[in-house]
């Protein structure tokens, strides 16, 4: 396994950024994404079914968005990062071929529960697949 | 509004509890790995036994964000574990539904946990229509926002709740959809005509930069841009130069007009970088310049191979000499952008 940050509350400040993660969107990971989360709905996984719904391709569902949004913060802030809540607003689908980019930074903290509010987004080449906020207990 | 009476119906609604839904697996580590192989996710924590046993929770837990993962159907729909409510949570849905509001988009998911969740651990989930606003139009049609709340619980083992160990909260989900009409889009109209031929050729959705309203007056330019010269219209009687293309002189009232090719050289006269909204395909931020010609006009032009933060530190200054650069869009649409020169 690869090292690991472990970030300390301490060393957090507020604006700091996070490094940007970029995810290549395929078939592979739409698909596997939405059976690793028991999310068979055909359009994720169906080419002709989200063609019948008027999509290009199969498109990404929001269980594997979030999970997405937790790797993204995970890898910030490392495996003694608590999250309390992961909030998420929905925007232009993921299609195959694409790619997401995450941006985000420390917009609150909370020195009395240790805890950092991570403001993120998700890009693609059609504009925001995702924006939110993850709050995060730190060690 | 038309039709009133079902709406107070749905609205009586809010406020309304369904019962449990079950998972079909406790927390076991196998779906707990494979989740994280398809996430990326490398967290020790949810994977690596000899780690997770020195932390807190001692053994390893589920990733937070696989919540919900647990309790959904799986393959046949609607197909729950026994001890499931027959009752649809969704219902609500579909009486909008039947009201000619078919289409469903999701709009918000708000997660929370109150604590992680361990292997071994038996889930299931209540949900509660939380609210249902105004009708509203959006640029997808017009509808309601839809508002469920899922309450997440561990259920006690037999055995621990005989000794009087109650269920425990272990998260929520704040669930918010959009239930509309679609807004009337022609391009359907063609796909169902070709009996669904069209749809298996579509495409991505790109994104192409917005086209001119190209007129008589104006079209002089936009050929001139495919031709890669720069045209500014002329006036054939007091021979000044004006720019945007009008149809008639600005200076002497002549309709005698024709145009002159521009060196396409000049200097930046102002510019302004445009943060928000962001607005693709466009550069963000989108820096804009005002270009003053050689030849004395002055062209509002997209600006290239300009660092923003270079025109908003000083770096590039007001009267950098510029020279036009056309560059082709969508394969359809060539624009004269600017970019800074050596004096």
């Amino acid at each position: 396994m690869t090292a690991m940050n472990t970030k300390q509350f301490n060393d957090v400040s507020l604006g700091e950024t996070l490094p940007e993660l970029n995810i290549p969107i395929t078939v592979a990971l739409i698909t596997g994404g939405a059976i690793a989360t028991r999310d068979y709905f055909p359009g994720h996984h169906d080419k002709d079914a989200a063609n019948e719904l008027g999509s290009p391709h199969v498109f990404m569902n929001i269980l594997t968005t979030n999970g997405l949004v937790e790797r993204f913060v995970g890898q910030w802030c490392g495996p003694t990062g608590r999250l309390q809540n992961l909030k998420i607003k929905l925007g232009v689908p993921n299609y195959p071929g694409d790619h997401m980019t995450f941006t985000g930074e420390v917009t609150e903290l909370d020195a009395e529960t240790r805890t950092a509010v991570v403001s993120l987004k998700g890009k693609n080449s059609m504009g925001n697949h995702v924006t939110g906020s993850v709050a995060v207990v730190l060690p | 509004m038309a039709n009133n009476e079902w709406l107070s119906e749905v609205r009586s609604m809010v406020g309304r509890e369904y019962g449990r839904i079950y998972a079909w697996d406790e927390v076991n580590p196998a779906m707990v790995r494979q989740w994280c192989e398809v996430m990326g996710v490398e967290n020790p924590l949810y994977t690596d036994p000899e780690y997770a046993v020195q932390t807190e929770f001692e053994g390893m837990v589920a990733p937070p964000a696989m919540l919900q993962a647990w309790c959904l159907e799986g393959l046949h729909m609607n197909n729950y574990p026994p001890g499931s409510t027959d009752e649809n949570p969704y219902g609500v849905l579909k009486l909008i539904e039947a009201q000619g509001y078919p289409a469903v988009v999701a709009v918000n998911s708000e997660l929370s946990f109150d604590r992680y969740v361990k292997m071994g651990e038996r889930l299931y989930y209540t949900t509660r229509f939380a609210d249902m606003g105004e009708e509203k139009t959006t640029g997808l049609g017009a509808g309601f926002f839809v508002t469920l709340i899922q309450t997440f619980y561990s259920e006690a083992p037999d055995k621990e709740r005989l000794k009087g160990k109650e269920d425990e909260k272990v998260g929520e989900l704040l669930f918010r959809v959009f239930k509309f009409k679609p807004a009337q889009r022609p391009k359907s109209e063609a796909k169902k005509d070709d009996q669904g031929q069209e749809e298996k050729k579509a495409e991505k959705p790109a994104i192409k930069r917005p086209k001119p309203g190209i007129s008589d007056d104006t079209r002089f330019f936009w050929d001139g841009c495919e031709a890669g010269e720069l045209r500014v219209q002329h006036c054939k009687c007091c021979d000044k130069l004006q720019h945007p293309p009008a149809p008639v002189c600005v200076h002497c009232q002549s309709f005698e007009l024709d145009y002159k090719v521009a060196s396409g050289k000049g200097e930046l006269y102002s510019f302004v970088v445009m943060h928000y909204p962001v607005v693709p395909p466009f550069e963000h931020p989108n820096p804009i310049g005002l270009i003053q010609l050689d030849e004395g006009v002055r062209m509002p032009v997209g600006l290239t191979g300009v660092d923003p933060e270079a025109l908003q530190n000083g770096e590039v200054k007001i009267g950098q000499r510029m020279q036009v650069e056309f560059q082709t869009f969508d394969d359809e649409l060539t624009l004269p952008l600017f970019r800074p020169v050596d004096a």
